[in-house]
């Protein structure tokens, strides 16, 4: 090779060296001193800087029960996967973090977090005074969990009291058939019936395992193996995009909705149902007063199919995990125990509309609100964690994006048929190894 | 910095080579002159081998291993597969291969066309602007706000304009020029990758449009006088005298542009937060959904390399052939 042919061959790769070299960056926190923690919470309230300011006298009076100064970073959703999966690769990062509990088994198979196994529950609290569907989504069945549930919430459907009395009608859909009923007496006039989040693959996902629990259907065999295109998920699936493909009582542009807008839209009237997860306190910043809305459980199947099962949530909720890495961890969990003490769970679950995930605080009046009783009533009764296995993580989101890919076709009016909803979960199906 | 001091002597002394003198002056020169270059060079190799090379030869590593989350806390851990990533994401019949293809064609129109549009709204805002009239440093100014912005601030914009219901696009489209009876979509399906293009072309052309300025002032004006002398219109002169004197600028311009396009990741991720849609899934779009998002860095890995000797060939051939040019017209 010439100079000149080396000249250009080391130019070529030097160009084209910036698309390998483009790594994740990663927050250089380090790990805590006996005195310090960092924790990474997530995104509950209106906005990061809200979540501040409401975390922040409660991290306060931590540091003067036990002089650890904790450091707070609010994580927005969009980023708070990528940057514990940095976390967990490097070794590096918060001591103590919020995972959302769908991610438990997920970030449990990386090996990073600390197992709450029962002697170390013992020392955050005790496993007892635990909700038990709430622990049952903190990592996979038959391992210690993986994190300790600190918020608990569950879906349920909102309507705008005043757009059902003007179009007539008395009481919220119980079935999926009334709902499409009433959504299309409401869909008049510029207003819509159902908003929905369709270019948001977390919430498509998390309905897509409710409508597929309906009809029957499993998105992972007892094995662990998946099963996205079986004709149960086909017909779950094609049910929930028919609200805006074939009932049209969606609005086409919520196929682009991923920010949120569905309950902008829900709060400003432009839609008079909303099928959301603790929507109460994000409303209330909307300017929507409580009295506007009713609360009530998401609707069933009017006759479900054989093997259909009476669930129509998913147990949601927000966990807390400890890194292994953590410099302190005795700081760190008597930072979790902290967290989760009857006090502080009344304190952060009142202000953000959720539920407490220890029994002994649910007993507080703050909980008996129309939203909460609601919430509360479809935990204990009808809501299931999603699977707990390691690929979760990749089901929400092969499967939640099939799902925006479909809603994006229903949009420009391009059919949603069997055929083409088997077709996109067969796709997903086949990039899960 | 005695070294550059006084190498300039020794080409003076030149022509006395061979006399005791100049021997005399060399022998101490001589080590650290040898030297001095390598410790100048140190501190760029290091960042180099930093930045770019050692996260390529660990992302070859990655792509063989199947580098999944059970393993990403502890590599030694991850199976060595060898090519088995490459074989499952490069397999054609697959839906995963089928999908690389596919984002790889769309990457490539894409880039093509940015490119294009970029280079020629470039080329004429440089050649309009060449002569000094009043206002003309406004206007210079005011076509690199683009570049100026940052990227992020940028895209975000051009997403609310883009929206159905509340993007000004369709609000001037619709509602004030009654163009259309329906609101299109902007951000999914067909039109996403047109918006996806209309932004990057606005990201890009001022850059085209700094460096053929700049390319510009080194033509010098007797060329131009000489050629209206000889009575050469607009057209001749641009094709004859500005474009054969903006070569050296074009072949550096065109290359930058071209890879910058093709591995472009915040426009598309900024517009479409994450996944694009299918028509406009630009390939770093989609390695990063394939590593990031489903946990396996190994195909994520695979993918990158197999585009990283993509880009390797087409920039050597590019190089090759535009130097081979150059030497032809020497």
């Amino acid at each position: 090779m010439s100079r000149r042919h080396l000249g250009i061959f080391t130019a070529a790769v030097l160009a084209a060296a910036s698309l390998t070299a483009c790594g994740g960056g990663s927050g250089d926190d380090s790990a805590g001193s006996s005195k310090t923690l960092t924790y990474w919470a997530s995104n509950q309230g209106a906005s990061l800087e809200a979540d501040k300011t409401i975390l922040q006298p409660e991290l306060d009076k931590f540091e003067k029960q036990t002089g650890i100064k904790v450091n707070v970073e609010v994580v927005p959703w969009s980023d708070l996967l990528n940057r514990l999966l940095a976390a967990a690769a490097s070794g590096k990062g918060p001591d103590v973090v919020n995972i959302g509990n769908t991610w438990s088994a997920s970030l449990q198979a990386t090996g990073a977090l600390v197992e709450f196994d029962d002697a170390t529950l013992q020392a955050v609290g005790g496993k007892d005074r635990i909700v038990p569907a709430a622990l049952a989504a903190a990592g996979a069945p038959g391992k210690p969990p993986a994190a300790v549930p600190l918020y608990s919430m569950a879906y349920s459907l909102y309507y705008n009291k005043k757009s059902f009395a003007d179009a007539g009608i008395t009481a919220p859909p119980t079935t999926w058939e009334q709902l499409a009923e009433y959504g299309k007496k409401l869909s008049t006039g510029g207003k819509w019936g159902l908003a929905i989040e369709g270019a948001n693959p977390s919430e498509n996902a998390h309905h897509a395992f409710t409508f597929s629990q309906q009809y029957g259907g499993e998105w992972f065999d007892s094995a662990g193996k998946p099963t996205f295109d079986t004709p149960q998920n086909v017909s779950a699936i094609k049910r929930y995009v028919d609200f805006m493909a074939a009932d049209k009582i969606t609005n086409p542009s919520n196929a682009e909705y991923a920010q949120n807008q569905s309950v902008s839209d829900f709060a400003n009237g432009k839609a008079a149902m909303l099928l959301w997860q603790s929507a109460g306190s994000n409303l209330k910043t909307q300017n929507m007063p409580a009295d506007a809305y009713g609360v009530a459980p998401v609707p069933f199947l009017a006759s479900p199919p054989a093997g259909g099962k009476k669930i129509n949530s998913m147990v949601a909720g927000i966990n807390m995990a400890v890194f292994k890495h953590t410099k302190n961890r005795d700081g760190a969990l008597s930072f979790v125990k902290f967290m989760t003490s009857d006090e502080e769970q009344t304190i952060l679950n009142r202000t953000y509309g959720s539920l407490p995930a220890v029994k002994t605080a649910a007993s507080d009046p703050a909980f008996s609100a129309p939203e909460q009783k609601t919430i509360q009533e479809t935990l204990v009764t009808t809501a299931a964690p999603l699977p707990q296995v390691p690929e979760e993580s990749t089901f929400e989101t092969l499967v939640g994006t099939a799902m925006k890919e479909l809603f994006a076709d229903a949009a420009s009016g391009k059919p949603v048929t069997e055929a083409s909803v088997k077709a996109k979960l067969t796709d997903a199906q086949q990039k899960m190894r | 910095m005695a070294t550059s001091t006084t190498a300039p002597d020794a080409g003076r002394r030149e022509p006395r080579a061979g006399s005791p003198a100049r021997k005399a002056a060399r022998r101490p020169r001589g080590p650290r002159r040898s030297l001095l270059p390598y410790l100048l060079l140190a501190p760029a190799v290091v960042l180099e081998l930093a930045i770019h090379v050692i996260p390529m030869v660990v992302g070859v590593w990655m792509s063989l291993l199947e580098l999944t989350q059970f393993h990403i806390r502890d590599w030694s851990t991850a199976p060595f597969v060898g090519l088995e990533n490459y074989r499952a994401t490069l397999d054609l019949n697959s839906a995963a291969g089928k999908e690389l293809l596919h984002s790889f064609w769309v990457t490539l129109v894409y880039s093509l066309l940015s490119v294009g549009f970029a280079w020629l709204l470039g080329m004429a805002a440089a050649v309009v602007l060449q002569r000094p009239f009043r206002g003309r440093a406004i206007l210079r100014a005011l076509f690199l706000t683009p570049y100026a912005l940052p990227v992020y601030t940028a895209v975000i914009t051009w997403s609310f304009l883009l929206q159905r219901d509340t993007g000004l696009v369709n609000h001037v489209l619709v509602d004030q020029l009654g163009l259309m009876n329906e609101r299109p979509f902007w951000l999914i399906g067909d039109n996403s990758f047109w918006s996806l293009l209309v932004v990057s072309v606005w990201r890009n052309w001022p850059f085209a449009f700094l460096c053929l300025m700049a390319g510009l002032q080194n033509v010098p004006g007797e060329m131009y006088e000489a050629a209206a002398i000889d009575g050469a219109g607009f057209w001749r002169r641009l094709r004859s005298v500005t474009l054969p004197m903006l070569r050296p600028v074009n072949l550096v311009l065109l290359l930058v542009l071209f890879l910058w396009t093709f591995n472009d990741f915040n426009t598309p991720y900024v517009l479409f937060g994450g996944s694009a849609p299918e028509q406009a899934d630009l390939i770093s779009i989609h390695i990063y959904r394939s590593s990031f998002k489903t946990w396996d860095f190994g195909s994520g890995s695979a993918m990158s390399v197999a585009l990283l000797l993509f880009l390797l060939v087409v920039s050597a051939a590019y190089l090759l052939i535009t130097n081979r040019r150059r030497d032809d017209h020497a």
